[in-house]
């Protein structure tokens, strides 16, 4: 190897990516975290240790070969790079930006040891808008194997399934059920995280690569999975997600004010509400919001109703240790103005004369023993309760999956509890040539995590359609 | 994109369109809508299935020209083409021989109260229409309604044409007796017409239209309370039993955004706002 061995001594202090100001992020809706510079590029990737087993690949669900695109980096072969990345994930330029890899690929970085790991995420961020800024490539395709794939649903793991099995030589079509593709990436995960011109360019990519999208179409209504099968389609992907809101089923639920997390967030992500009214779709936002829960999804809420204007106070039933989010999100939401309030919860929503909620009485609680999550279940103290002013509420407590598809689709297994789709270790549902996975499978859980299971199923699909006669 | 083949205007401001959609034409059913986007920039707007050819591969809907979008709609003509529409969405209804069959429209939701008339009329049942309005100017399609009822009801509140209100409904239901009601039209009057079969025990179906943003289950912005259950219009109607539904409730959250769609239609009036969406 003409590789020289890099330096023993290792810069222990990852390189900052610059973010904006809180004082001004807050104030608009522009991406937060602003890339490494190419000389800032080069620096991290001089981290790198390029071990020869590297530790970071275990950690991430698709394997993308972190050590091979850092060399190239280091190289200046940023084509090269992307196209290494690529090899396994089509989505780099989201991953790079949403996925956990404080949890992942990064928390296994050797570097990390000694000091902090190498910011394996940015650099991979860094290569996916170098490809943006100067064109796309296009990977080379298998020859046609004549044979029909429907992936259902064009979120993080419909969208890896159709990227892979089209360059197999499948004939893909990709059924979105949205007037727009990306699933969560568009309705979900606010611009100022995700751009969603960016999500819009990987769904760009995927179409040039052959992927036939069809936008606004409902799989259990405009068609059924049964009536797709008549029609030639050979096996399927269902990636739906897990789109259906969760209630509380307290006192006052429906009064004006009170949103679900996806309400919320659909308005403002897919309807562009702040930009009311160039856009059409409107968001009514008052002065005081609280946002219930505790997870990315509540933090994405909480941090939306700050740039509309509001003051937010969370309300999080368990204390700070056990907050689901990400840690680098509740960071961000703090240094914008997020007040949190822990160990508490609602009991019921009060209105005004106008049918608007106007305060909420909550209840104190401390944490017993660990529940079924293993996380310290929160119990309610006696006589706790107090009132909280507010005018607006985002529940956000969590998604659970559409029924559609498990209603008109018969003999596809699902779990009773929580309406999941039950799938083997490679998405394999009950039904033959019937693959699921992302939240849809595994209810409410990450990008990345639900790309992962994209390609497994990719994979298994290859291999039953091959075997196929 | 889905193409206008046919406008046909049904009242002062009230439009009929049919528009290429072959995939949601082969699957529509009477009591399902559709969503429709008119562009880019557009709102979710939910439109209840007034008629459907899977031959022609068309879908109607109808529409007053009350707000931004749908006077934006009502601009368009043959020919043109809207960005987006969805469907079909929603439960179908459960059409079948109840014996007689009174099927009340409103306003604007006349049109599509002509396809339950249709579909009822097609089970065997024999079906007495009533239509009414604020105005005369609100009816509609009385021929068509004509057509297909045994008998025809007309009324309006300010009594230009036909009854003056409903208090005759209850008069006729004392004298007359009907196995099922359906009534497709503004919230109050779904709400006084449930209120007056309810003492008769007439199974009364209301189609609700609340706010809705996805219309499939995601937003939970049209949640109802119906027998004291939060549901879903989108996924768990848009049709429910009359007797059960908090209309008050539902007129409420219909009102959330009114400031904002008074807004919206007021500068849609001033010729479109500074983002090159005019009107002409």
């Amino acid at each position: 190897m003409a590789e020289t061995k890099p330096k023993p001594k290792i810069k222990k202090e990852a390189i900052e990516m610059p973010k904006q100001e809180p004082k001004e992020r807050v104030k608009n809706f522009s991406e937060v975290a602003l890339g490494y510079s190419e000389e800032q590029a080069l620096e991290e990737a001089s981290r790198c240790l390029q071990c020869v087993k590297p530790q970071c690949v275990n950690g991430c669900p698709v394997e993308v070969p972190i050590p091979e695109f850092i060399k190239c980096i280091r190289e200046k072969k940023y084509a090269e790079g992307i196209t290494t990345i690529k090899t396994k994930n089509a989505l780099p330029a989201v991953c790079g930006r949403v996925c956990p890899q404080e949890e992942q690929c990064q928390v296994k970085c050797v570097v990390g040891k000694i000091g902090q790991p190498v910011s394996i995420g940015r650099l991979e961020r860094y290569l996916a808008d170098w490809e943006r800024d100067n064109g796309f490539q296009m990977p080379e395709k298998a020859k046609p194997t004549g044979k029909k794939v429907a992936v259902v649903g064009a979120g993080p793991a419909g969208l890896t399934v159709a990227a892979d099995l089209v360059k197999l030589g499948y004939d893909v079509t990709q059924f979105e059920a949205l007037h727009l593709a990306g699933g969560v990436l568009v309705y979900g995960i606010p611009e100022f995280r995700l751009p969603k011109r960016i999500v819009q360019n990987e769904v760009d990519y995927i179409q040039k690569l052959g992927v036939d999208l069809r936008l606004g179409n409902l799989i259990g209504r405009t068609h059924t999975i049964p009536e797709l099968m008549k029609n030639g389609y050979d096996a399927f992907f269902i990636g739906s997600g897990a789109g259906l809101p969760q209630f509380m089923d307290l006192p006052g639920e429906n009064l004006g004010g009170i949103y679900s997390a996806n309400e919320f967030l659909i308005r403002v992500n897919l309807m562009k509400a702040y930009n009311f009214p160039e856009y059409d779709t409107p968001i009514r936002i008052g002065k005081h919001v609280v946002v219930i829960g505790g997870g990315n999804v509540a933090m994405d809420c909480a941090r939306s109703s700050m740039r509309l204007g509001a003051s937010v106070c969370l309300l999080y039933r368990r204390s700070r240790d056990e907050l689901p989010a990400r840690k680098e999100e509740i960071e961000n939401a703090e240094e914008e103005g997020l007040v949190c309030k822990f160990l508490a919860a609602p009991l019921r929503f009060i209105g005004d004369e106008r049918g608007w909620v106007k305060a909420m009485d909550c209840e104190c609680m401390e944490l017993g023993p660990p529940d079924a999550s293993g996380r310290r279940r929160p119990v309610p103290i006696k006589g706790s309760e107090f009132t909280m002013e507010t005018d607006t509420v985002i529940i956000a407590i969590g998604q659970t999956p559409n029924p559609i598809i498990q209603r008109t689709t018969e003999g596809l297994v699902v779990n009773p509890k929580h309406g999941t789709i039950i799938v083997d270790e490679n998405g394999k549902t009950s039904l033959d040539g019937v693959y699921a996975g992302g939240d849809v499978a595994t209810g409410a859980a990450t990008v990345i995590s639900a790309m992962g299971m994209g390609k497994k199923a990719a994979k298994a699909i290859h291999a039953y359609l091959s075997n196929k006669k | 994109m889905y193409k206008i083949v046919t406008t046909r205007e049904i009242a002062p401001k009230e439009r009929l369109f049919e528009v290429e959609a072959p995939d949601i034409a082969a699957k529509a059913q009477p009591g399902q809508f559709v969503m429709l986007i008119i562009g880019s920039k557009g709102e979710r707007v939910p439109l209840t299935i007034c008629d459907y050819d899977a031959k022609k591969g068309t879908v109607s809907f109808a529409f007053h020209e009350v707000g931004k979008t749908t006077k934006e709609l009502g601009l368009l003509k043959e020919g043109d083409c809207i960005e987006n529409l969805t469907g079909p969405l929603g439960n179908p209804s459960e059409i079948k021989n109840y014996g007689k069959v009174l099927c009340v429209g409103g306003s604007i939701m006349i049109a599509p109260l002509l396809l339950q008339v249709k579909a009822m009329k097609e089970a065997g049942n024999k079906v007495t229409t009533l239509l009414g309005a604020r105005i005369k100017d609100g009816l509609s399609m009385e021929n068509e309604a004509e057509a297909m009822s045994k008998k025809v009801y007309i009324a309006t509140d300010d009594g230009s044409k036909g009854y003056k209100g409903l208090d005759f409904l209850k008069k006729l239901l004392e004298t007359e007796k009907f196995d099922r009601c359906v009534v497709m039209g503004p919230v109050v009057m779904m709400k006084a017409v449930s209120e007056i079969t309810k003492p008769f025990g007439i199974p009364t179906i209301v189609t609700l239209t609340p706010i809705m943003i996805d219309g499939m289950g995601m937003c939970g912005v049209c949640r109802v309370t119906v027998g004291g259950k939060m549901l879903f219009a989108c996924v768990d109607g848009p049709e429910f039993d009359g007797h059960q539904v908090d209309f008050d409730e539902l007129i409420s959250r219909q009102r959330l955004f009114l400031p904002e769609e008074r807004l919206s239609s007021e500068l849609w009036e001033l010729g479109g706002c500074k983002c090159g969406r005019n009107k002409a």
